[in-house]
């Protein structure tokens, strides 16, 4: 079910410009991994780069291989559509098609797979809602707009439109930042509960959330502005936050600089 | 600090500010608009419009000056501005109105079912009968036909322009369209009688002004269908590529639906446009006092030109009959328009 991910010398650009220089990282299955690091240090491009969103945007590209369960998600004949239904993904803002209901939302993705069948997609759509714990406060409303849902609501909506496909992986991009604190320990406890099923890969810029979340810390940063982001290092949550091998992460994590 | 020490504060660092009254301001202009009225009457000045004008700027000039005198400078200048833009509004409302108005207290007069459903045939110089029905059909024959080319071609241009045509090609494309929306309409009839009509022996027909029409309907279909489709966030294309939709699939189920409603307003409108035109019309549709239910094959007749043949006409039968016509044309676009919107606003989801 869950796979693991690994990158090998994976860099990224946007054009001739290198966001994201040489990482080399394995994340492994059923477990939560939070990328820190400061604002432009390429730890989103770097997570988009995981399932193939990086190359979206017009000019950007990737040097080095990432391999899912050791398949090379990059290789000629894999077709990016698929990666992305292996490898689910989440964003920053929450962004609901403004022009679906919130059953619509979370059967967008299976329908848009080719799932006809309203049985089948009655069940998946409870049983991610469910998953999202957004099941109870929308049951009622299945057939309103998913945009008139709370900022926190349209998050765990986005979530349940997220897994409904049933990935393997789970990327979410700053899934709180746009959230006030309540909606965000819900997301939280999501989190938490998804583990069990999902490998979860979590950027975020806030230090407790990565504390609390994550199982693997990995520490990013840029050697200077307009240089590109690199790994620093990656280890248990536990060891990132109370003895860091590298002397960046513990100014970074002690709030000495970043 | 309670709401009165607070308050007590503001005004003791002078924060405070002299105000005019509502009534105020609107009797110094309805004085303006007085001292005006008695210029008028013992000065030779004279005339509607003058009058209008002189007591415009005479009221929107003593507001400003007292709002000066009290309020001070920044208020001053809002009241001037915001006097400015309200007589910007009337001002573009006016011509609206008065052509609608006029249109329609001139059309209702021969606008019966009479009119509506019987054609020029047999109808002598002298006679007050004959309709319009003729020239309905040709129009909407001619209009859809015309639509029915230019519309899925305008979209499609447009969905390449904007998701696709990042590139050289693109751009040309863009540069081309923007040439084509300058295109004068009689320049396009002109291009269809000498190619289609002329040189290639197809005779005057409702189908070669549903090409001109076309050409003149694709680029305005083209420009607001991009433009609509750009504001298509793009997290939303992002939202769906990350379940792994395709990107063709992405553009017909997310981006279109998204833009629906925008597209369907620039799709109306340029219909709209290109329903009034008469200049292709003119050259290569011919005429017919018959009905021509065939757009294929031989002339028919069609509303702008109906109109512009009733206004230039010496009978006054002929005129109050082009007014009707007008007023129908009319008519017909805003209904076609209110129908589009409905049929949209039915697919989209309200708050």
């Amino acid at each position: 079910m869950a796979k693991r991910i690994e990158t090998v010398e994976l860099s990224c650009f946007y054009g001739k410009t290198k966001a994201v220089d040489d990482v080399s990282i394995a994340i492994e299955p059923k477990s939560v991994t939070a990328f820190i690091g400061p604002s432009g240090c390429g730890k989103s491009t770097f997570l988009r780069a995981l399932n193939r969103m990086h190359e979206v945007v017009p000019g950007a590209r990737i040097e080095g291989q990432v391999l899912l369960d050791d398949e090379d998600i990059y290789a000629p004949e894999i077709d990016a559509a698929a990666v992305r239904r292996t490898i689910g993904m989440v964003f920053q803002r929450p962004n609901p098609f403004p022009t679906m209901s919130i059953y619509d939302n979370v059967a967008a993705g299976l329908r848009l797979n080719g799932l006809r069948r309203k049985s089948e997609l009655d069940s998946a759509v409870e049983r991610s809602l469910r998953s999202a714990n957004l099941w109870d406060e929308v049951r009622s409303r299945l057939n309103k707009p998913g945009a008139g849902l709370s900022g926190g609501q349209q998050q765990r909506l986005c979530i349940a439109r997220a897994i409904a496909v049933e990935p393997q992986v789970l990327l979410m991009d700053e899934p709180c930042s746009a959230l006030d604190p309540i909606s965000t320990l819900a997301i939280e406890d999501l989190i938490f509960e998804l583990k069990d099923r999902y490998t979860i890969v979590i950027v975020t810029h806030n230090m407790q959330q990565a504390a609390r979340v994550s199982d693997v810390t990995a520490f990013f940063t840029l050697r200077g502005p307009g240089e590109p982001g690199y790994l620093v290092e990656a280890d248990t949550t536990q060891k990132i936050f109370t003895n860091p091998s590298e002397k960046r992460t513990e100014d970074y994590i002690t709030g000495r600089f970043g | 600090m309670t709401a009165d020490a607070s308050s007590a504060g503001l005004r003791s660092r002078g924060l405070t500010a002299r105000t005019l009254p509502r009534p105020v301001v609107a009797g110094a202009a309805l004085a303006a608009v007085a001292v005006t009225f008695l210029l008028f009457a013992v000065t030779p000045l004279q005339g509607v419009a003058d009058f209008l004008v002189a007591a415009t700027v005479l009221a929107i000039l003593t507001v400003t000056g007292l709002t000066l005198a009290v309020e001070g400078r920044r208020r001053a200048v809002d009241r001037l501005a915001t006097s400015g833009a309200l007589i910007a509004l009337v001002l573009t409302l006016l011509p609206l109105g008065f052509t609608l108005g006029y249109t329609a207290y001139r059309g209702t007069k021969r606008l019966t079912g009479n009119f509506l459903t019987h054609s020029m045939a047999g109808v002598g110089p002298f006679s007050p009968n004959g309709g319009i029905y003729h020239a309905i059909v040709g129009t909407l024959e001619q209009v859809l036909i015309a639509s029915l080319i230019a519309v899925p071609l305008g979209l499609l241009v447009a969905i390449y322009v904007t998701e696709y045509g990042r590139n050289a090609f693109g751009t040309a494309i863009r540069f081309l369209v923007d040439v084509m929306t300058g295109i004068p309409s009689i320049v396009a009839g002109l291009f269809v009688l000498a190619f289609w009509v002329l040189a290639l022996h197809k005779g005057f027909s409702g189908f070669a002004g549903s090409i001109a029409l076309a050409i003149l309907e694709l680029p305005i279909v083209v420009r607001s269908a991009e433009e609509m489709i750009r504001l298509v966030p793009a997290a939303l294309r992002e939202a769906s590529y990350a379940l792994g939709v395709p990107k063709w699939k992405t553009i017909l189920r997310i981006v279109l639906p998204t833009a629906a409603t925008g597209i369907t307003t620039g799709v109306m409108l340029a219909i709209a446009r290109v329903t009034g035109e008469t200049a292709p019309v003119l050259l290569v549709v011919g005429n017919n006092f018959y009905i021509n239910t065939n757009p294929m094959k031989g002339p028919q007749a069609s509303l702008p030109l109906y109109i512009f043949q009733g206004a230039g006409s010496s009978s006054n039968l002929d005129v109050d009959r082009a007014w009707a016509a007008a007023l129908t044309l009319i008519l017909i676009v805003v209904v076609l328009y209110v129908a589009a919107r409905l049929l949209t606003r039915r697919n989209s989801l309200r708050r």
